[in-house]
């Protein structure tokens, strides 16, 4: 039996793979890929007349195959359907790190899920508070709600806005340059931020178009986002690479870190590094910096 | 747990397996594997040993192996049972009898 390490809100999650939880030959496997976390999905990816079948073998998944330290995550059903409970219970017996609300819309939809949460720990035993939750927002509805949504519990690690039904629900396509979701990426970006969560893109759904997803993932890593969910294991390097701190980067916030500790000792606030002014949230975002690149596994100084 | 109608879980594809249960008078066990020879012993006890945990005495338990991991096996046998008796959709025991 496969017990897990108590899951961290805030590890590094650059990539989520979607995998279908009913497929023994996808999840047997899953970790091998080295995505950051994995989402074993019982929702859109199931049939209808699977639901239960994908629960028997995601429980056993969740027990017997050592996932290491990739994360993972497993998205439940709608909550206007008659499985997410079911969904719920069998998360929390098989000890996943995590539950993804699918189609989240407000704040009390994370409440409810948070008590079926909380009643399947005191059920099977697992420590209160283990579970984490993360929402997905799909819907114009879930983007005017996303503060309040991931604020809504102290589980909740971020939210992801989820392109298919959201481009639906506002009747536009996929566009080259992102302009058609690019308010509503904007805005849960500020809300996660402002709750300081983290913030997912959604997948790129064309696996054969390798020059649209990298144009897509640049624009993330530009935006802010901490990663993004992918659908084929073939899209893993790139954003990741895309993720890291370059060493020009990782230079820059040593150099800013080492020198901040000096001015201060001084009793400087506002100080030049290179020419450029910096002051105290430099010094903060540099140390995010360095943190990042020791978990992406660049960093070689010693700091 | 009795088998009251016939049942089926899981699939032909590679690294399932899938399994039907029917109701019989005794306990009838029949496997077909794409890897019988290096592991039927193991793919019987394993289903033996599901069927003993959900105290299933009777019954006829059809196996189509698809080179599936134990975990697989136990999931497609638990889920066609727990089928049979109309009980597969909710407040399943898991780690009760659904346990490894």
């Amino acid at each position: 039996m496969i017990n897990r390490p108590k899951p961290d809100k805030k590890r590094l999650r650059r990539t989520m793979m979607f995998m279908n939880a009913q497929k023994p030959g996808l999840i047997k496997d899953a970790y091998i890929y080295g995505s950051d976390s994995i989402i074993l999905d019982l929702e859109d990816a199931v049939a209808e007349n699977q639901k239960d079948a994908a629960r028997f073998s995601l429980y056993h998944a969740l027990k017997n195959i050592d996932y290491g330290d990739t994360e993972v995550i497993v998205r439940i059903n709608g909550l206007d359907t008659p499985h997410w409970q079911e969904d719920v219970r069998v998360c929390v017996a098989g000890g996943a790190d995590g539950i993804r609300i699918a189609k989240c819309e407000n704040a009390q939809m994370v409440r409810q899920v948070e008590e079926a949460v909380l009643a399947a720990e005191r059920e099977f035993g697992v420590e209160e508070g283990r579970t984490l939750l993360m929402a997905a927002l799909e819907s114009p509805m879930g983007i005017m709600n996303a503060y309040k949504i991931v604020t809504a519990s102290d589980r909740m690690l971020g939210c992801a806005i989820s392109g298919g039904d959201f481009r639906k629900s506002m009747h536009v396509q996929i566009q080259r340059d992102g302009v058609e979701m690019m308010v509503a990426r904007g805005q849960m970006l500020l809300a996660a931020r402002a709750a300081g969560v983290q913030c997912f893109d959604t997948m790129f759904p064309n696996i054969d178009d390798m020059e649209g997803f990298k144009a897509e993932v640049i624009q993330n890593h530009k935006m802010g986002f901490d990663g993004k969910s992918i659908v084929n294991p073939k899209q893993i390097a790139f954003v990741h690479e895309t993720f890291a701190p370059t060493e020009k980067e990782i230079a820059y916030a040593e150099k800013l870190v080492r020198g901040c500790q000096a001015q201060a000792d001084a009793g400087i606030g506002v100080y030049t590094v290179d020419g450029k002014m910096v002051d105290i949230p430099f010094f903060e975002d540099a140390k995010r910096i360095i943190a990042l690149a020791k978990a992406c596994g660049v960093y070689h100084g010693d700091l | 747990m009795l088998i009251e109608k016939s049942a089926m879980a899981g699939t032909l594809e590679s690294s399932d397996a899938q399994v039907t249960v029917e109701p019989a008078e005794g306990l009838e066990l029949n496997i077909q594997s794409s890897v019988l020879n290096q592991y039927g012993h193991q793919i019987k006890a394993t289903i033996l040993e599901t069927l003993n945990r959900l105290e299933v005495t009777a019954g006829k338990v059809t196996v189509i192996d698809k080179g599936a991991l134990d975990c697989t096996l136990k999931a497609r046998v638990e889920c066609a049972v727990f089928r049979s008796c109309g009980k597969s959709e909710s407040n399943i025991p898991w780690g009760g009898v659904i346990n490894d």
